[in-house]
């Protein structure tokens, strides 16, 4: 076996996560770099960015580096009734960063749960993606919203689909104050106007929230959506961690593919989303598939820039030694040193760029001290 | 112990406008007014950390989780799109995004239009929404010299009492969008310092309001 220390934070979550998976029962799926670019290009909205890294194969067909990984998934899934797969990856993504507008590869893990979804599925996968937070830093917030909330207030208005993008952003920009202009705009009535800058506030400790949407949604589709709310927020009263688990309605995604539960991990100290997942079953009905089905997926790449410590030496010992050295000594002394588990390079001159905690020079009766560093 | 804030402000007159917002709404932090060079300061008991940094800058900042909370123009967040909430309009910094060009000028449909701007991507996505053709050129400065010189039929820049334009023989075409400063927040800082945030926000608020 080998000494864990020498896993970096996200190769260690990689394994951890890995294990946390597979006892619940998910299978690895292991994918090809590429796809044919055709699936992405019927499903674009549906990807993160709009660049695809596209090239054509030797038979001529337009392929692509595949920038997600729940497209393919879905792709080769096929409806089994009764019957729940469950599948977890670990793969690289290309993506086109906003900022630079370079590609980036992304290490991503993650898994999908799919058949028809009921509640017990649904806590499996909250509570996997809880788990998975917690196994990367104790302090760590999910964020759950419910897609029907909002999407039941636009139908029942019946608003422009140009008007429901806009101000779907605004609110996940909890933009509370540019929905008015925007309402002025589209001839949005003031009364709906008025909810749409309340449903911006509506976020926080689930039963804040729950008490809040108790006066705030009418209509069959709300009420079924705040239903499903209050059974998963009674469950999640019994789970460790549970105050850590809160509602916040400015988690919007595409209504198009997600309709039910769609959540979000933070981690402190991380800037970024680290955990994103939901409910897609709208998808699984576009590709033509009678089930549906619940992932999420947690962004490993952003561990290696913010979790883990810089290391402050590149090599514990660097072991100098010149010509007349005999060679079966030397190489004893650096396996004494390899056992008491420390890394040595051996060396002739001591690398310009190569730091370490002990330079040593080697001669054959044992070593002498050139310089310590701790 | 009371987590700090770090509160990313954009140097020069908006960022010191905004400081006394800040500053009244009780975020005071007294070392900021000497005159010196320093460019963070810090006042443990409000729990607030600032910095000055380039006003095209803070949003940088914010995303990227090196200050929770920044003060960003409008303009800044149409250009650069930045993943942040905005979280209060603090209108002060007021202008407007606008087309301008020489008060000669007439739009001819069956040619591109050459369009010199220091926000590319405003004038891009302006433009596309009308699905016009358009040749953009980037500058850094001095933009309404453009127009004049014949270097640009028009060009998309900020626009506060319109007097450089008139001085200079240009007049407002079209108005683009409405601007002023804005308080953003990093959304995962936003999570874990959730309270005091909102404690600030409901602050700065009622200084706007009094405003």
């Amino acid at each position: 076996m080998f000494d864990e220390s020498i896993l970096k934070t996200e190769e260690r979550a990689v394994f951890t996560l890995r294990s946390l998976y597979a006892t619940h029962g998910y299978q690895p799926y292991k994918m090809s770099k590429f796809e044919e670019y055709d699936l992405y290009a019927r499903n674009k909205d549906f990807l993160v960015s709009d660049s695809v890294i596209t090239f054509t194969d030797t038979n001529g067909k337009l392929m692509a580096l595949k920038p997600d990984v729940t497209l393919s998934i879905i792709k080769n899934y096929k409806d089994e009734p009764g019957v729940m797969q469950r599948v977890y990856y670990n793969e690289n993504v290309y993506r086109v960063s906003d900022e630079t507008h370079q590609y980036k590869e992304i290490l991503q893990t993650g898994l999908e749960c799919m058949g028809e979804i009921d509640f017990y599925n649904l806590c499996e996968v909250l509570r996997l993606a809880v788990e998975s937070l917690r196994s990367l830093s104790g302090e760590f917030v999910l964020d759950i919203s419910h897609m029907g909330i909002l999407s039941g207030l636009l139908d029942q208005a019946g608003v422009d689909k140009d008007f429901a993008a806009e101000v779907s952003s605004l609110i996940a920009d909890k933009n509370a104050h540019e929905i008015p202009r925007l309402c002025a705009q589209y001839g949005v009535p003031q009364e709906l106007c008025d909810k749409l800058v309340r449903f911006v506030g509506i976020y926080g400790s689930r039963d804040k929230v729950l008490a809040e949407l108790e006066t705030f949604c009418e209509g069959e589709a709300m009420e079924a959506a705040l239903q499903q709310l209050r059974d998963l927020s009674a469950e999640l009263d019994g789970w460790k961690d549970a105050s850590r688990i809160r509602f916040d309605f400015s988690l919007v995604n595409d209504m198009r593919y997600y309709d039910g539960i769609v959540f979000q991990g933070y981690v402190e100290g991380i800037p970024d989303v680290i955990l994103t997942g939901g409910q897609y079953d709208r998808l699984m009905r576009r590709m033509g598939r009678k089930s549906g089905a619940i992932g999420f997926a947690v962004y490993l790449d952003l561990l290696e820039n913010f979790l883990s410590e810089r290391t402050t030496y590149d090599v514990d010992v660097i072991l100098l030694y010149d010509d007349d050295a005999d060679l079966a000594l030397l190489d004893e002394m650096a396996a004494t040193y390899m056992k008491k588990g420390m890394t040595v390079s051996v060396q002739k001159e001591k690398p310009k760029k190569l730091s370490c905690r002990q330079l040593v020079r080697f001669n054959n009766k044992g070593v002498e001290v050139l310089e310590t560093n701790d | 112990m009371k987590q700090m804030i770090n509160v990313a402000l954009p140097k020069g007159r908006l960022g010191e406008k905004v400081y006394s917002m800040f500053e009244a709404a009780g975020y005071e932090c007294p070392s900021i007014r000497e005159k010196n060079r320093k460019l963070i300061f810090e006042n443990e008991e409000t729990g607030v950390r600032y910095f000055w940094v380039k006003p095209s800058d803070v949003a940088i900042y914010v995303e990227r989780g090196a200050a929770d909370i920044g003060v960003a123009g409008k303009d800044i967040l149409e250009e650069y799109r930045p993943n942040v909430y905005e979280l209060l309009d603090l209108r002060t910094g007021v202008c407007k995004m606008m087309v301008a060009a020489k008060s000669d000028f007439h739009d001819d449909h069956s040619k591109t239009l050459r369009v010199a701007t220091k926000f590319v991507n405003i004038a891009r996505n302006y433009y596309a929404g009308k699905s016009r053709d358009i040749d953009i050129i980037k500058l850094n400065g001095s933009i309404e010299i453009a127009p004049i010189l014949g270097l640009s039929d028009v060009i998309v820049d900020i626009v506060e009492t319109g007097t450089t334009l008139k001085e200079n023989d240009l007049q407002v075409y079209e108005d683009i969008f409405p601007i002023s400063a804005r308080l953003i927040a990093n959304k995962s800082s936003f999570q874990f310092k959730t309270e005091q945030m909102e404690e600030l926000v409901a602050s700065l608020k009622k200084q706007v309001e009094e405003q």
